[in-house]
């Protein structure tokens, strides 16, 4: 097991920084600067401001710089907000970023894995077919639908929930976090759903029943544990998902979070910003799908009987 | 065995508990509103989170709000008739016809740590502001002080042959290079403001652009408010200054800035009573907003052009009589209709009207037959042999309706084919300053109000010109005529001069002018509407006992 954890660590290295070296070079490449602004900027204000980034060095030169820079853990000066640093604008967000993040997957969990399974058990019924378009609706419906209709129901005519901010007014994080978990509480339905009718159908399941254990004790006791491989697989995905797809959500409920800064630094060409998110949220990508892999062998026994014969 | 299963339901069980627990806590509480009223703190939607609030640093419309609350300029800009009156200078004088001029400080003006605000104080800011290190992307600000230019180009090393001196610690001596009858304005723009020197440099050097300064506990200023909390992308709050020296007139207790960039959410949160002001309206909620009684609704014209940059050195837009024929084509007054919903003004020529009495020349109006006869002359008679015509726009709906209203108009009255092409921000900067367009769309927002700030923009090699239109002329009646222009009556006849110069040729097809568009509370008082959109908290004043119209509760 340590050892399918350590290649799995050393492989990532080169990703992440295959990441760093083309997200560095393509953002320069891309037309406009970040002291481009609709005022012209007079050509001796932009020497000085160049010089202070540092993008008066030649382009490899800045490179090295940064590479440097990145093993001391500095992300460098934002350009869109003088004096904060990428750093500092980083750990702002992600507190708020993974709480909101972390509500919406055990939404999801919720949801999803109850829908899943009551489906499969009766699959092909209307038990399957009602929570099945349901999910199929949610996979569709986007965000920016979604979180709109919640804050004019339950907001607005309802006045049951607070409609913008975190943390600030009791009960503000409900909306967000539903809205977040509702695309992701459909995926993990029709994943637990495929799942379970596979383990379903399997004779260790009939075994259980013909030992005339009660349905629910052959389902939460035998079938769960198999039946959610595919979710446990798709969490770390989705974790890393959510965590850099919450842009949409905090926007519509003014969220202090990760997202707003990642997607409005590409547009504001802010290069140390859009650097410094992208390497982080790659890194977090590739460290939850590791875990997921562990967290899906560890669920699954074939796999679990390789790892602990140390022959992998 | 069962006890494992029962485990896993609990587990479960505590999980919902555990959500349940985070999440709720439920109840939406008192408004921001009520308490705001009763506490005398304002909720103030500020549009988007600041760069930052270092007045030499920084630009933008939510940085001006912030900044102009926690500092002062020499002088302010009165909320109604946007004339100038006293801030940190109690009075100034002009001397040598106009050229120099003597601020006089305010003896009470302090900074938020109880100094006083002295002349020198202004001397060092200035030459921060202007230092070629500094980066200051409005130094150009302070270009009509003799030598400002040269310094900030680094021509010259010593700020002491730049035009101000301080005489005392309460006289300031500034010397212009001509008379300029707005520089009395700049002084309200924060880009002209003065820093307390001391704590710049107990952060770094005067020229840094990094450094903490302006964080809470650091920050040190002149205003009517002090900085008390800020959180990044929630928050920015301010507490009345007990030194400032108007303090009296300060109604505030404090304020709250939020940054509302989501003009839907922001509109959604003044219904609920989160805000006390917002600082746009979407545009499909402004019909249902005229229609009620009492409306918090408030339109007024605002200090800004929507136009179309025409590239003139590019055929066909090359002919001036196409550029003419295009312009007349464009049926204004639908477009405010239909388009916009009354939310803007038909634009004639590039000056909004009524620049502090400035009414700029009309020398066309909507004339679609007009249009077809210089079209023909200019040898596309309806629409033959037309080469096609390409306008490109920023990517964003309401720029892309403009341009699709603008495309139909000029095929169904000329005949002609246009494209339209959305660009990336950035990338639409670009081809506007590499002049790699045909027509592009453009808006200017004046820094202050006069004329010079719009038809300065069409001087020979302008960097904001970007039409390739020039005239030696037009230059001289900008640069040299104006400026020393004896009376206010003789300069707007130069401006006018100027400005028909500019539309007779048309390098630009004036749109629309721009209005400010907010939602005020009606416990707000002391919000004048004007034509810098420019709101001054001190006098600023909340009546608890005025409440929202039922219909939006």
């Amino acid at each position: 097991m340590l050892r399918f954890i350590l290649s799995r660590l050393l492989q990532a290295i080169p990703v992440i920084f295959i990441v760093i070296t083309a997200t560095f070079f393509l953002v320069r490449a891309a037309p406009g600067g970040p002291f481009d602004a609709e005022k012209v900027v007079l050509p001796e204000v932009k020497r000085a401001l160049e010089a202070q980034y540092k993008l008066d060095l030649p382009l490899h030169e800045q490179y090295f710089a940064y590479l440097g820079d990145l093993t001391r853990g500095e992300l460098g000066p934002s350009f869109k907000y003088p004096g904060r640093s990428v750093n500092e604008i980083l750990f702002s967000g992600l507190p708020v970023t993974a709480e909101l993040g972390f509500y919406a997957l055990l939404i999801a969990l919720l949801i999803g894995v109850t829908a899943g399974v009551f489906a499969s058990l009766k699959p092909n019924t209307r038990q399957d077919y009602i929570p099945m378009s349901l999910a199929m609706i949610g996979i569709c419906m986007p965000s920016f639908l979604l979180g709109p209709l919640l804050v004019l129901v339950f907001g607005i005519y309802l006045e049951w929930l607070p409609i913008s901010g975190w943390g600030a007014i009791p009960g503000d994080k409900i909306l967000p976090s539903i809205t977040l978990g509702a695309a992701y509480a459909a995926y993990v339905a029709r994943l637990s759903r495929a799942g379970m009718l596979e383990i379903l159908s399997q004779d260790f399941i009939r075994t259980a029943r013909a030992k005339g254990l009660p349905e629910w004790l052959v389902v939460t006791k035998h079938a769960l544990r198999g039946g959610l491989i595919p979710v446990v697989a798709f969490l770390g995905p989705a974790f890393a998902g959510l965590l850099a797809g919450s842009f949409v959500v905090e926007t519509i409920f003014q969220i202090p979070g990760l997202g707003r800064f990642y997607v409005q630094a590409a547009f504001n060409r802010d290069y140390t910003m859009i650097l410094g998110t992208t390497v982080f949220l790659s890194t977090l990508i590739v460290l939850f799908n590791l875990v997921s892999d562990v967290a899906a062998a560890w669920l699954n026994p074939r796999l679990r009987s390789q790892f602990s014969g140390g022959k992998s | 065995m069962i006890n494992r299963a029962c485990r896993g339901l609990r587990l479960q069980q505590g999980l919902i508990g555990l959500l349940l627990g985070l999440l709720l806590g439920c109840g939406a509480g008192e408004s921001n509103v009520a308490s705001g009223n009763r506490d005398g703190i304002l909720h103030y939607g500020n549009g988007a989170e600041p760069q930052g609030l270092d007045p030499h640093v920084v630009t933008g419309v939510p940085e001006n709000h912030l900044i102009r609350a926690l500092f002062e300029g020499l002088a302010v800009k009165n909320p109604v008739t946007l004339e100038p009156e006293p801030g940190v200078a109690q009075r100034w004088e002009f001397s040598d016809e106009g050229r120099v001029i003597t601020f006089y400080l305010n003896p009470e003006a302090r900074w938020s740590n109880g100094e006083q605000v002295t002349a020198s104080d202004y001397v060092w800011s200035w030459n921060r502001a202007l230092h070629p290190e500094t980066g200051n992307l409005y130094a150009y600000m302070l270009f009509p002080v003799v030598n400002a230019e040269a310094y900030s180009k680094g021509e010259i090393k010593d700020f002491s042959q730049v035009g101000v001196k301080a005489l005392d610690d309460t006289t300031l001596e500034v010397t212009l290079n001509t008379p300029t009858p707005y520089f009395i304005q700049l002084m309200d723009h924060y880009s002209t403001f003065a820093v307390h020197p001391e704590t710049l440099l107990k952060f770094g050097k005067m020229t840094d652009r990094f450094t903490p300064w302006t964080r809470v506990g650091n920050i040190v200023s002149n205003g009517a408010f002090v900085l008390t909390d800020w959180a990044l992308n929630r928050h920015i709050k301010m507490a009345k200054s007990d030194l400032y020296w108007d303090r009296d007139r300060v109604s505030l207790n404090g304020v709250v800035f939020y940054p509302t960039e989501n003009v839907v959410s922001e509109e959604r949160m003044f219904r609920v009573e989160q805000l006390h002001y917002t600082q746009v309206v979407p545009l499909d909620k402004i019909p249902i907003y005229r229609e009620l009684a009492d409306t918090p609704y408030i339109q007024a014209p605002y200090l800004g052009t929507y136009y179309y940059l025409i590239n003139t050195d590019r055929p066909p837009v090359d002919n001036v009589k196409v550029r003419q024929a295009l312009s007349m084509a464009v049926d204004r007054d639908k477009l405010v209709r239909s388009v916009l919903q009354h939310t803007a003004v038909p634009a004639y020529s590039i000056t909004p009207p009524n620049t502090l009495g400035y009414y700029p020349p009309q020398l066309f109006s909507y004339d679609p037959d007009r249009a077809r006869a210089l079209l023909a002359e200019a040898g596309y008679p309806n629409g033959e042999g037309w080469p096609g015509l390409e306008i490109i726009y920023n990517t964003q709906e309401a720029h892309r309706k403009i341009a699709v209203a603008i495309q139909q108009m000029w095929k169904s009255e000329l005949n002609i084919d246009i494209t339209i092409a959305n660009q990336e921000w950035k990338v639409y900067l670009n081809s506007v300053s590499q002049r790699d367009f045909q027509v592009a769309r453009r808006g200017w927002i004046g820094d202050y109000v006069d004329a010079n700030n719009f038809l300065d923009l069409f001087i020979t090699d302008g960097g904001n010109n970007n039409t390739g239109y020039s005239d030696p002329i037009y230059d001289d009646l900008i640069l040299q005529r104006a400026p020393r222009a004896q009376t206010r009556e003789e300069r707007y006849a130069l401006f006018e001069q100027a400005e028909t110069m500019l539309m007779e040729q048309m390098p630009i097809i004036p749109i629309y002018t721009y209005t400010s568009k907010h939602l005020v509370h009606p416990s707000v008082e002391g919000i004048y509407p004007n034509l810098m959109d420019s709101l001054n908290l001190k006098y600023v004043t909340l009546d608890p006992e005025r409440a929202l119209p039922e219909v939006l509760r």
